[in-house]
């Protein structure tokens, strides 16, 4: 019998769909090409805004990217994904959201009736958020060359607290806090997806989570760092942040809640709920003094009804996540290294 | 989920580990053939809990991995072609072949699709009569009988723009050569209990005889690999060394007798050769003769292709259970799932990437 | 290998020839391809993989596995009788 063995492979020399999903090729590519370039405290810092200071007030400043497939998904479409999902990083900084911009990359083809119900969309979750839509642009490009509808966006807030929520801020004990359940945006779109379709009742979690981040912050002064889970999953958040603080994490598999139907359409992909995304839940890491008191708040907040404590911070196995599973075993939960596929084995 | 989540209760579980460890005397080596039976024990960390005179070695159940590095080059080299859509389940798109893999052949520009079902990609060449629709046909016998079910669709609706690149590889041949090799060490097998839904377990009888080892055909949640677990070591202390049936709630010893006969329709039987241990006779299909329209292999003749293998890859010693995959010098170092070096890093169901992504902490910290 | 799923037949039908069905998981339904389960009906659980029914789950012999464990503090010989049912 011989031992054969594949040669490596090289490096690839093009920009892979793995480089967008948000796991381990994703952060090397940020790495490798962008960091170098721009390097700054600001930048370097890998946080989903920026803080910066004009003139003695403190803003966020975000910009973020929209090219979701299909374009209408239960639960939501683009544009509701595009105006929740920049509110959302500006509220990780505990901003209050004022302003958004919006640029559109549409394809030529485009029915305009879908035009306007992706700005419908907007105009009502921008209302929702009580944030203004303050300028923006459009451009059309060639049949072929985008797919139907790209949004990108930027997004100021004021920053009116002193403290500084980043992702570096975790210390050993801490508490880790989930706001509810996980894999309902990843799952609702890819039942709509070609070659992968499914009926169900699994809705988009998109949810602008600013008044749930003033719930949590008021009367809180432990509070280290706040995230939502989108691409990549519960998993690559977890992952960043340990690795960002220098800590390791243990999670209870049992405290992670997945709705039944999501877990099905999981299990039938054979896709792990933990690296699915998510467009209307945070994490937030406190102090463990104040956790439980955090929690209850949360859980009298509409999107934070289902919050519970879902892990700790340790000094265990640094910049690792390690999940207590619900036999009773223990496995790492890793940072997936690209693309996250359905497969069959 | 029904009939999922029961079989994954953390007390019944921990009850029959229990049994385990009241019935174990000395120590066992047990090979568990399929690569989703390695993901759910890694995954949910059952082999530190078994007690430690079982050693469960994972043997080479992902096809991922031991699809032969000739057919992803011809893969690759049919992908590439302008006219092809090609066609695969989506664990094949990330595995290297000699020199690149179906993403960098999209990146590139190819036309290369994931699909669930390989009735997709029949429809698929129904919808595009322009172009010629390849579907890659791996897998094990659990998988065959859908892939074979698609070219006897093809046939029926007359599709001239179908066929398929087939490399299935069949269990029982592997079970023989592995039991056959002088540096055996595996006492007894799981074997696959989805591949033992199609195709009964008739085959695995005289190699319990003639090999006196154990075969229990075993589910894939947790509460099965334990029991399934249990009756092997139950075998094992009493010399006994049968063929038994854990899956009883969807494996009957005639299998599905449907799916078997279309297998002997659409394919044949050859020798194919398994990657990381070599050619192993008569352990594979291919498409029959009465169906050779649809043979991607005839259609899409691909000559010259050379392979090369690297040496620090010890894929080959951990596909036959012989290593773990800790204990290779590349683990998690040169070779990682991002920079895989060999097949079983590959596919996330390959034994070093479930021991990478779910185990490291346990092999750093043992 | 072998990601199979039980799931419940909610209706069949004919397409292009093969026998195929609606099959709920628990939340979320999805088409296979029945061919392979000519005897299973509306109602019934199969073993669903890449999109095909592989083969019929026995509903009584899952209950009885599971009951059995959830009874038993002590496995013993019994369980050895009960998987001999099978084999």
């Amino acid at each position: 019998m011989d031992l054969s063995c594949p040669l490596p492979l090289t490096e690839s020399a093009r920009v892979l769909l793995g480089h967008g999903s948000g796991g381990r090729m994703s952060a090397d590519l940020v790495h490798r090409f962008f960091l170098p370039r721009f390097t700054n405290p600001y930048l370097d810092r890998l946080d989903d805004q920026a803080v910066v200071e004009i003139a003695g007030q403190r803003l966020a400043f975000t910009t973020d990217s929209f090219v979701v497939r299909p374009l209408f998904f239960p639960g939501g479409d683009i544009g509701r994904l595009a105006v929740n999902g920049t509110v959302n990083d500006l509220a990780m900084a505990g901003a209050r959201p004022l302003f958004l911009s919006a640029g559109f990359i549409l394809e030529e083809g485009l029915p305009l009736d879908d035009l306007a119900a992706i700005l419908d969309s907007m105009q009502a979750a921008c209302r929702e958020a009580g944030v203004l839509l303050v300028t923006g642009d459009t451009k059309v490009v060639n049949k072929g060359s985008g797919d139907q509808c790209f949004i990108n966006t930027a997004g100021i807030g004021a920053v009116e607290h002193q403290r500084l929520l980043s992702a570096n801020q975790a210390r050993p004990g801490d508490r880790i806090i989930l706001s509810g359940t996980i894999g309902d945006h990843g799952m609702a779109v890819m039942s709509r997806r070609e070659g992968f379709e499914f009926e169900t009742e699994i809705e988009s979690d998109t949810a602008p989570l600013n008044g749930l981040v003033a719930v949590i912050l008021e009367r809180a002064s432990e509070v280290r760092c706040l995230r939502d889970p989108t691409r990549g999953g519960l998993a690559s958040t977890l992952n960043e942040l340990a690795l960002a603080s220098g800590v390791g994490i243990e999670i209870d598999e049992e405290q992670i809640r997945v709705r039944p139907a999501v877990h099905a359409a999981c299990e039938l992909l054979g896709l792990d709920p933990l690296y699915v995304a998510n467009e209307g839940k945070l994490v937030a890491i406190v102090g463990p003094e104040e956790a439980d008191a955090i929690v209850e708040r949360m859980r009298r907040h509409p999107l934070g009804a289902q919050a519970s404590v879902v892990g700790t911070v340790t000094e265990q196995h640094p910049k690792m996540v390690v999940m207590r599973t619900g036999i009773g075993g223990t496995r790492v939960v890793d940072l997936h290294p690209g693309e996250i596929l359905p497969r069959i084995c | 989920m029904r009939y999922v989540s029961e079989f994954r209760d953390g007390t019944l579980v921990r009850r029959v580990i229990d049994e385990i460890r009241r019935t174990v005397t000395r120590p066992w080596t047990i090979m568990e053939i399929c690569g989703g039976q390695t993901h759910a024990i890694v995954k949910n960390g059952l082999d530190e809990m078994l007690p430690g005179e079982i050693h469960l070695v994972h043997g080479p159940g992902c096809p991922v991995c031991v699809t032969p590095l000739e057919m992803i080059d011809r893969a690759i080299a049919i992908a590439s072609r302008p006219e092809v859509t090609f066609v695969s389940f989506g664990d094949m798109l990330r595995v290297p072949g000699s020199a690149s893999d179906l993403l960098r052949v999209k990146s590139a520009g190819g036309d290369v699709r994931a699909v669930y079902s390989p009735l997709d990609a029949v429809r698929l060449a129904q919808a595009r009569p322009d172009r010629e629709v390849v579907f890659f046909g791996i897998g094990f016998e659990t998988t065959a009988p859908a892939n074979a079910m698609a070219i006897l669709q093809a046939a029926r609706l007359g599709l001239g723009n179908f066929s398929m690149l087939v490399s299935h590889v069949l269990v029982p041949p592997a079970i023989e050569a592995l039991l056959a090799s002088a540096d055996n060490r595996v006492e007894a097998f799981l074997a696959a209990g989805h591949v033992c839904t199609v195709m009964g377990w008739t085959e695995y009888e005289p190699i319990a005889a003639r090999y006196g080892v154990p075969l229990v055909v075993t589910g894939f949640e947790p509460l099965d690999i334990v029991q399934g677990t249990l009756l092997a070591v139950r075998q094992l202390e009493s010399g006994r060394a049968e063929v038994e049936n854990q899956y009883t709630r969807s494996v009957r010893r005639e299998g599905n007798l449907t799916a078997r006969a279309v297998l002997e329709e659409a394919f044949q039987v050859c020798d194919r050769k398994w990657r990381g241990i070599g050619e192993i006779p008569r352990s594979g299909l291919r498409v029959s003769e009465r169906f050779a329209a649809f043979d991607a292999e005839r259609r899409f003749p691909v000559g010259g292709v050379t392979t090369e293998e690297p040496s620090v890859c010890i894929a080959g010693l951990v596909l036959r259970g012989q290593k773990k995959p800790s204990d290779c010098p590349a683990f998690g170092a040169v070779c990682t799932p991002e920079r895989p070096l060999g097949a079983p890093m590959v596919s996330s169901e390959g034994a070093c990437a479930a021991y990478y992504h779910y185990g490291r902490y346990r092999v750093a910290h043992a | 290998m072998c990601l199979g799923v039980p799931g419940k037949i909610v209706e069949t039908y004919e397409v292009a020839g093969l026998r195929m069905g609606r099959v709920d998981f628990g939340g979320v339904v999805k088409e296979a391809c029945l061919e392979y389960v000519p005897d299973a009906q509306v109602g019934e659980y199969t073993v669903i993989h890449v999109g095909f029914a592989i083969g019929r789950l026995d509903e009584v012999e899952a209950r009885r596995s599971l009951e059995f464990l959830r009874d038993a503090g002590l496995l013993g010989t019994e369980l050895r009788e009960m998987e001999a049912g099978g084999a």
